[in-house]
């Protein structure tokens, strides 16, 4: 079993609901939405955790390819610039998953990128703009 | 056994000063007992970095030729104030850009000054006979102003509220984002390290202290703004809630950008975050008592930040210790929490101050004038009158 990171870029009023129906259905493949943009008139972004054997990776990239959307594993990406941030702490109040926490001895922030969902909340919370969501 | 101001300046002129912070300072009292520590030591170094909207720098650019008096400034597109003479200016901190918003401000054009960037500066004038000009457009950087210096009417309170929301939205606030339906509680202080909670009743801290303001040493210039001592008190006559606050001068020339960073608040605004310590004499052993307290002993009362009033509803106070554990309980909810002012940040602050006194032989001075006590009016209100009632 392999769990992958994919950021899928689909072109406007693709509807996505059916792929994602697909992806479960015929290549067995269980996908977690991590963070959708969707516009009906543009071309829409969507970052989906994917967990499934190998062989059903392929295919369902393929599969995805295959319906006109263009496929990047793991493009997208939280990123911490440390040189900022001044452990204030603010982004762990509003990190549910609790993938930033401040080490219950030093008070300095941590980052487990691990448990990190993708939500932003951190990103609009961080008043030195320490926190970015890169593509 | 008390200690003089001259007996302990004198001990770190020779270089013999025993010098904590105060979490170490706790610590020792905790193992030795208050008497035992009060003796041993001689100062004791707190520190806060918090974001301290009440903040901001005083600058003289010079004369250009033919000169301007700049009524209208902009430094990198945040206005600065034009009603002092020709070419002073005042900018504070949460001034905000006119093409960026709260995305750059008057803390940001500070930094860049303070890392050594070129600062963009626009002045227009009306024009008059000993100040001819009408525009400049200029570059300046730090090393070029004659005078540059940090005047903060307000810093380093001493206590602050903890904020919950109730309601069911987001709330964006100056400590933070706060979750709907208590989702989350942000607090704003250095706890037992916080200056004005080691000294409740500014015994030692008054006009003309001598100080750390942004990595650079500096002066209590005079009670800060909503300097309020006359508020509710626990069993060691520390507040427990917001109380008395320092206006603080210091060379901006000599400041660090390790200790003053520019902030942005999602849908509140620009503020900064100023580090600043203050060293306290172990004089005796009373003020070595308060000196001793840890976060398990001071607290700081939860206020619902759902209500956009004045006086806002409290759900009772909790422990800084409690806070600091990262859950507490509000309305029988366990609550996560954040603090918003870095806990590393005033340790390094207190131990630089230490460092300061301990090898640079930084003097003390006891103060000028004392800051209004407890017991004096607290702050007022502003009423909304009209004309007409006046
Ligand atoms: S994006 Fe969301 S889950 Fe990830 S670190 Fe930020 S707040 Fe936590
Ligand atoms: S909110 Fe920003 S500055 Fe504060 S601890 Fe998190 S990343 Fe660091």
């Amino acid at each position: 079993m392999a769990r992958k990171r994919l950021d899928l870029t689909f072109p406007p009023r693709q509807s996505l609901k059916p792929v994602i129906y697909h992806l479960v259905k015929d290549y067995d493949l269980v996908p977690n939405i991590l963070r959708a943009q969707i516009h009906p008139a543009q071309e829409g972004r969507m970052v989906l955790e994917v967990t499934g054997s190998k062989e059903a990776f392929q295919a369902g990239v393929a599969f995805l390819e295959g319906q006109g959307l263009t496929v990047n594993e793991a493009a997208s990406d939280i990123v911490l610039d440390e040189d900022r941030c001044v452990d204030c702490g603010l982004c762990t109040a509003v990190c549910k998953p609790d993938a930033l926490t401040l080490d219950p001895v030093t008070q300095r922030l941590t980052f487990d990128k691990d448990k990190c969902v993708y939500c932003e909340a951190c990103v609009i919370a961080c008043p030195r703009r320490a926190i970015t969501l890169t593509f | 056994m008390a200690k003089s101001w001259e007996e302990i300046n004198a001990r770190i002129a020779s270089g013999d000063a025993v010098v904590l912070t105060a979490e170490e300072f706790g610590a020792l009292a905790a193992e030795d007992g208050v008497k035992a520590a009060a003796k041993r030591v001689d100062v004791v170094t707190t520190g806060t970095f918090g974001p301290m909207c009440s903040s901001g720098v005083v600058l003289n650019f010079g004369h250009s030729d033919p000169p301007i008096r700049m009524t209208e400034i902009t430094l990198n597109d945040v206005p600065a104030y034009g009603g002092l003479a020709a070419v002073d200016t005042y900018l504070g901190v949460t001034e905000t850009s006119t093409v960026r918003g709260i995305e750059y401000g008057g803390a940001h054009v500070i930094e860049d000054l303070l890392r050594g960037r070129a600062v963009r500066l626009k002045a227009s004038s009306p024009g008059t006979d000993c100040y001819p000009r009408t525009e400049i457009d200029t570059w300046v950087t730090l090393d070029d102003l004659n005078q540059a210096y940090f005047f903060n009417p307000r810093n380093a309170y001493q206590n602050y509220a903890v904020a919950v929301n109730t309601t069911d939205r987001v709330l964006h606030t100056y400590l933070g984002t706060l979750l709907p339906r208590l989702g989350n509680a942000t607090y704003c202080s250095a706890g037992a390290l916080s200056p004005l909670l080691n000294d409740p009743t500014y015994r030692t801290i008054g006009i003309g202290s001598r100080i750390f303001v942004a990595g650079a040493p500096g002066y209590v210039a005079w009670e800060g703004t909503q300097h309020n001592p006359h508020t509710d008190r626990d069993e060691h006559g520390v507040p427990v809630r917001p109380a008395g606050t320092l206006a603080v001068i210091a060379d901006l020339k000599a400041a660090s950008p390790e200790y003053f960073s520019a902030a942005s608040f999602t849908g509140y605004g620009v503020s900064s975050f100023v580090g600043i310590g203050v060293p306290i004499p172990v004089l005796d052993e009373d003020i070595a008592a308060t000196l001793a307290l840890t976060d398990a002993d001071l607290t700081a009362t939860i206020y619902d930040y759902g209500v956009q009033r004045r006086s806002r509803p409290s759900f009772g106070t909790v422990s800084y210790a409690g806070l600091r554990s990262g859950c507490i309980e509000v309305d029988g909810k366990r609550v996560p929490t954040g603090p918003v002012s870095s806990l590393p940040k005033a340790r390094a602050i207190a131990a630089e101050l230490k460092r300061w006194i301990a090898e640079e032989r930084f003097m003390l001075a006891p103060p000028v004038q004392q800051l209004p006590q407890p017991g004096a009016p607290g702050t007022k209100p502003l009423d909304i009158r009209t004309g007409e009632a006046i």
